[in-house]
């Protein structure tokens, strides 16, 4: 009976169905999984943790204090354990529990980060004193403040060095803003304008032109720039003493002193002191640091803010190539052009072409764009500067152009779907009134099919945002010097190489020498990247949703 | 006034003709130019490619008679370069530079030579250095420097000549007079090796900086030869010299440390009864080429086995009809050219293995032969007294389809292998470029995607478009699409950071997964079978999936925590370490099931969306059609709607496979990037499209290598355009198909 009904069951198809729904599960799941662990983790990284004093004994190697942000835990097993530790387990345990530490301090020790094994930790505690400094160089430090120096004199120790240390420490951070703007406005002007003075005197060679007036128009032009680089400079240097001054000591976990300079500090905190209000506090202000800073260390530590320039910029100059283009094509194809097999041909092509992989446009925008476009650009309007490329090199312009070549299928798909769902009478009817082919277009239709073309540029966008390997090839670096616009004539600098979010993923996730430090970073950046991505597609979807919502109304 | 606004109207009326006319032109221009932008990818990276298999032309452009002819007969003949200036060496100590193209002597200069002496032969030190060193009366060599200096006249490029002395003295003198002398230098250490006139093989090294004079030689050895030294040859560095006589028995004398010079093979590398008719050193030191007396020509190389033992293998032969005479190895790459008795020039290039030109080049007696250093031009002087100018056209000698497909046997190597290695510091570097080990990468991985994408996306699409309820349909469509736009950089990112470590560490665990989930699926099945009708009511039909999921979370956090107890009462503790033991399987934490889940979560939105797109596009009245004659939902799925759909789930594998086949991010974040050839499952690879973005960057351009990375872009491209294109006409004809249904 029993088993007639399970065989029942089984034909009937039933634990197919089931299993089906299995794999439909497991797809959300892994979708949900994947959001998930980038959103817990790349939020995490802004959220100020407590740091802990811990006493830790081996038993192989003396007791010791390790003081540190707990990162993570993972399990091992108990023979593992015994034969990698070569140490009894104790009894009774299935699994022995590892602790990651950032223990910082990676001038000092050997390692910023160390696997400790959580049945050693003798006692653990967060004490209020307890100091996390985070560094321009080498990482975090913690540690307890001992006292605050000026000039190597102690100005306060004990309990009102802290205060002490923040009121210097202010004065300071005024002084690197003077010290950034400086160096990062005034000499980066100066010297933008040697090197275009440079750039002149040899094109005056070349054109020979360079009679005596004219260089010695040049050279006062330079003698000028460089009394102006005096100046700064001297200013520069004044700075550079001036914010030295100040110093404070620290003690480590191991019970050793060490002074650190106070200009080489990002941030003060006392974790353990700060409620659930300040750390909120500072969560949404190390956001704020992240977005709109520059990156430090090698791009482990800091800010992105070049890479989501760079990223911005270059979306913002494909989407002005692509949409004309993608628009016209669209438009010729639905609109003007016999249809015919032909015409179905190039249609299947244009589908296709949004299939074949994005490193195959990368590597057509190096050898066309890049070597072919750029190196004759160079030869005929920048010769000045050769044997050095201006544009027969990878940067921004190419870049997107490159982008806009991926893109444009998807704006041409989108537009001719838009295309084909305005109603044919509203067309014959403003033909029927006299309307030329043009007008109709430019009145009825474009207008008619805005959320569509809308969609499709949306879709482009995010999808050349996600894009990374045709960049690897046509224009992006690790770390670019300059933005590719400033105050510096002709302001936009579309030769310029640029950062971008996604290969700065690739880059501090694969190619830092410190990838456990880089980590949290990696994470806050995809969290970023993916955030938007996602964001754009659903106003995508939304957009399209409502377009369709208005073409129902109509055929009714 | 109305004939003024009539005038007005009709100017109007033809500005709104003028602007449609110029609209209609425009766009059809625009959308014309960016479909002909769409067709120049295609052809612009078949310009690039095709330029590699292009066949070799040779050319003899000019002869005239020996420039200055009065300043005595030719030792020493050379082209400059860039191939303006030719050099000749007379034996009346005359440096004849002359103008390649017309034969106009440009510059005569007088060699500095110790008093009462003849020069008596001559040689180039090193093979891209412009040091000569002239054999001065058999006891005496005298080293010399070439150099020339460009300016630009008019626009015009100019190369002024003069010879320099790099030594002070710049001679050595030997006690007794040698017939054959070998000189490599590298850096500050000069090796020679002489063949003195009692048969006597004699070692020399010095350590001499350009302007030092000859100080005594570091080292003097007497080798201990085993035969008669017909043929001595040294390679570039100083590190090996090879003896030979007539018969082809070779000695291979470990010459590195002077001290302790040591015979390390000893090879016959001809037939009995043979003999040589040449013996050359290839590029790099590590292969000689010898050519018998009957148009045999081989290549053998010098292979170190495991047990650290040196000897000469054959690595590859050529036949020729006639006996070659003269063998030249080109300066920088792995080129040979020879002269045989019929006056015939034949080009070859080792890696490639092949004969790349065979061209007549003289009736008469060739007296000296030399090639430029970038083996493009040919000088040689003929029995009499003509120079002519030769110009070869050999872009890329060392690619062949055989070469890029086929196994090679490489220098150094004792089995012909494919392999991939583009680059090295090494000038003599010979490159290896097989794509054989990129395209199995490349299908690898591919291959381990689908494997997981395919039953996952499929079966979920079936689910999906079939039996869910509308309601959750209409969410968890977007919701599996929205993964199509996740950028692939952070899928490679969290497969390569994340899933690695975590699959590393709980390999079993990973592995249960796939035995206990679909079980328990099916015994939650049978338990949900079980419970009472009223709770099945609780929950309307179509919701499974939904009811699944924290099954499924339960049944994988089950079987990743069993992970280590049965690690621990199967595998003796760690499963790869049981592998490795039991059956010598390896383990890559960035391995192929790592690349197997990442890459498959890319394409599983993409099979998914449009199988489900197939399925649920099968008509309405199909179905219930088939459901009204009494079948299951199961029988009417499997037996109608999925064959009717067929069509569609095809296009959206092929679809799907073209995605994997080209993904770069992924491959390159979630593999160690090695170039080997393992189907296992636990070790990595590296694909076409991973080393196009990681190489092309550092590529020359129009080199080879450059070349051949569009090779693999261009491959990408008609591949995935080949798949794409077959998946969308099998869809077209499926469309067509329901609406005649």
């Amino acid at each position: 009976m029993m088993i007639d009904e399970m065989k029942n069951w089984w034909k009937s198809g039933t634990p197919w169905i089931w299993l089906n729904a299995g794999a439909v599960s497991i797809s959300l799941l892994l979708v949900i999984g994947i959001l998930g662990m980038i959103m817990v983790k790349g939020m995490g990284h802004f959220w100020v943790s407590d740091v802990y004093e811990m006493h830790y004994n081996d038993t192989k190697n003396p007791p010791r204090t390790i003081i540190g942000e707990r990162v993570e835990t993972a399990d091992i097993t108990v023979k593992l354990y015994e034969e990698v530790e070569s140490m009894k387990a104790p009894a009774d345990t299935v699994v022995i529990k590892r602790v990651l530490i950032k223990s910082g301090n990676r001038d000092q020790a050997s390692a910023d980060f160390q696997w400790i094994f959580a049945h050693h930790i003798e006692q653990q505690t967060t004490p209020e004193q307890l100091i996390k400094l985070e560094r321009l160089e080498w990482g975090n430090f913690y540690g307890y403040l001992k006292n605050v120096q000026q000039q190597g004199e102690i100005i306060a120790a004990g309990d009102e060095a802290w205060h002490e240390l923040n009121q210097r420490f202010e004065r300071v951070q005024d002084l690197h803003e003077e010290l950034k703007t400086l160096e990062k406005d005034e000499i980066s002007s100066i010297n933008y304008g040697l090197e275009r003075l440079r750039l002149k005197k040899r094109k005056l060679e070349l054109d020979k032109k360079d009679s005596p007036e004219n260089l010695q128009l040049l050279t006062d032009q330079e003698n000028a720039f460089k009394a102006d680089y005096e100046i700064v400079i001297k200013r520069l240097n004044l700075l550079r003493e001036e914010i030295k001054r100040d110093s404070a000591s620290f003690i480590m976990a191991n019970g050793k002193d060490v002074t650190i300079s106070l200009h080489m500090l990002v941030s003060i905190l006392k974790p353990n002191q700060m409620g659930v209000m300040t750390k909120l506090a500072h969560y949404v202000l190390n956001f704020y640091h992240f977005i709109f800073e520059d990156p430090r260390e090698a791009n482990t530590e800091g800010g992105v803010f070049p890479a989501i320039f760079g990223t911005v910029m270059m979306v913002i100059l494909m989407s002005v190539l692509v949409t004309p283009f993608g628009v016209i094509a669209a438009v010729y194809l639905r609109e003007y052009a016999r249809q015919g097999p032909l015409i179905r041909l190039i249609r299947i092509a244009v589908n296709n072409l949004a299939g074949v992989p994005s490193i195959v446009y990368g590597v057509f925008g190096l050898g066309f764009f890049v070597y072919f476009l750029g190196g004759n650009i160079d030869q005929l309007f920048y010769p000045e500067a050769l044997p050095a490329p201006t544009y027969g090199t990878p940067g921004l312009v190419w870049a997107a152009l490159t982008l806009a070549l991926l893109t444009v299928p998807v704006v041409i798909v989108s537009t001719e779907e838009g295309l084909a769902r305005i109603p044919k009478n509203l067309r014959e009817g403003s033909l029927a009134l006299g309307a030329t082919k043009a007008e109709t277009l430019w009145r009825v239709i474009l207008p008619m099919s805005s959320p569509a073309i809308m969609t499709g540029l949306i879709l482009a966008v995010a999808r050349a945002a996600g894009e990374v390997a045709p960049l690897m090839l046509v224009g992006v670096v690790k770390l670019a010097p300059e933005l590719p616009l400033d105050d510096n004539f002709p302001f936009l600098h579309m030769e310029r190489k640029f950062m971008h979010l996604g290969f700065h993923i690739y880059d501090v996730g694969f190619q830092s020498p410190n990838v456990e430090a880089a980590r949290p970073l990696v994470y806050a950046t995809a969290f970023l990247l993916v955030l938007v991505i996602v964001l754009l597609n659903l106003s995508a979807i939304m957009l399209r949703n409502r377009l369709r919502e208005k073409y129902k109304a109509l055929d009714a | 006034m109305s004939s003024k606004l009539q005038k007005s109207s009709a100017w109007h009326q033809q500005r709104r003709l003028v602007i449609d006319n110029i609209a209609r032109y425009g766009i059809g221009l625009g959308g014309l130019s960016v479909i002909l932008a769409i067709v120049l990818i295609f052809f612009y990276l078949l310009w690039v490619v095709l330029p590699m298999f292009s066949s070799v032309a040779i050319q003899t452009e000019q002869h005239y008679q020996v420039p200055s002819i009065e300043s005595g007969n030719t030792v020493l003949l050379l082209p400059e370069e860039s191939g303006t200036l030719g050099l000749r060496i007379t034996d009346q100590a005359q440096a004849v530079f002359f103008d390649i193209k017309k034969g106009d002597v440009s510059e005569v200069l007088e060699l500095a030579l110790p008093e009462n002496t003849k020069i008596t032969g001559a040689q180039l030190v090193g093979m891209t250095e412009n040091i000569l060193a002239l054999e001065l009366d058999k006891n005496k060599l005298f080293f010399i420097k070439l150099s020339y200096r460009v300016s630009f006249v008019n626009n015009l490029r100019v190369l002024t000549p003069d010879i320099e002395y790099p030594y002070e003295d710049s001679f050595i003198s030997f006690e007794s007079e040698f017939s054959q002398v070998s000189i490599s230098r590298d850096e500050a250490q000069l090796t020679l090796s002489l063949v003195q006139q009692d048969g006597d093989v004699k070692l020399y090294r010095y350590e001499i900086e350009e302007g030092d004079a000859f100080d005594e030689a570091v080292a003097e050895v007497k080798i201990d030869q085993q035969n008669r030294a017909d043929y001595m040859l040294l390679d570039a560095q100083g590190l090996w010299l090879y003896l030979s006589n007539q018969q082809g028995e070779v000695s291979v004398f470990d010459i590195s440390d002077s001290d302790d010079v040591s015979l390390v093979s000893q090879t016959n590398i001809l037939p009995p009864n043979e003999k040589l008719a040449e013996l050359k050193i290839l590029l790099g030191g590590m292969s000689l080429l010898a050519a018998d007396q009957h148009g045999g020509f081989s290549q053998w190389s010098l292979q170190r086995d495991a047990s650290n033992n040196y000897s000469l293998k054959r690595v590859r032969g050529f036949e020729n009809d006639n006996k070659l005479l003269r063998v030249q190895s080109e300066h920088r790459r792995k080129g040979v050219l020879a002269l045989d008795e019929k006056g015939n020039l034949l080009i070859y290039h080792t890696t490639a293995d092949n004969l790349l030109a065979k061209q007549h080049l003289s009736d008469l007696a060739i007296t000296h032969f030399s090639l430029s250093t970038r083996a493009n031009l040919l000088l040689h002087e003929d029995e009499r007294q003509q120079i002519v100018v030769t110009r070869i056209s050999n872009e890329h000698p060392e690619l062949s389809w055989s070469a890029l497909w086929n196994e090679v046997t490489y220098e150094g190597y004792s089995e012909p292998d494919y392999i991939w290695q583009s680059s090295s510091a090494d000038n003599d570097f010979e490159p290896k470029f097989s794509l054989v080990p990129l395209a199995f990468g490349t299908l690898k991985a591919a291959f381990y995607a689908m494997l997981f994408a395919t039953p996952l996306a499929i079966m979920g699409a079936i689910y999906t478009a079939y039996f869910m309820s509308s309601g959750m349909r209409s969410w968890v469509k977007p919701g599996i699409e929205i993964m199509e736009a996740l950028p692939t950089v952070i899928l490679g990112f969290l497969a390569g950071l994340w899933l690695a470590p975590v699959v590393e560490n709980n390999l079993t665990g990973i592995i249960s997964i796939l035995l206990i989930v679909p079980p328990g699926i099916l015994l939650f099945a049978v338990v949900w079978q079980k419970l009472p009708r009223t709770f099945h009511h609780l929950i309307p039909p179509g919701l499974h999936a939904a009811i699944l999921m924290p099954v499924i979370a339960a049944l994988v956090w089950l079987a990743i925590g069993a992970g280590p107890l049965i690690e621990g009462i199967f595998f003796n503790g760690s499963l790869r370490v049981w592998m490795e033991s039991e059956f010598g399987v390896g383990y890559d934490q960035r391995n192929s099931l790592v690349v197997g889940i990442a890459m498959g979560l890319a394409v599983i939105p993409t099979i998914f969306s449009i199988t489900e797109d197939a399925i649920f596009s099968v008509p309405k009245y199909l179905t219930q059609g088939s459901l009204a004659l009494g079948a299951t939902p199961w029988q009417t799925l499997t037996r109608v709607v999925l064959l009717t759909a067929s069509p569609g789930i095809f296009s959206a594998v092929m679809i799907g496979l073209g995605r994997a086949v080209g993904e770069t991010m992924i491959v390159l974040m979630a593999t160690g990037n090695t170039a080997v050839i393992d189907f296992s499952i636990f070790e990595g690879m590296r694909t076409l499209s991973a080393n196009v973005a990681v190489e092309l960057p550092e590529s020359e351009i129009d080199s080879s290598h450059y070349r051949i990375l569009f090779l693999a872009a261009f491959v990408l491209f008609v591949v995935t355009f080949f798949f794409n294109t077959a998946a969308e006409i099998v869809r077209q004809r499926l469309r067509k198909q329901y609406g005649s249904l």
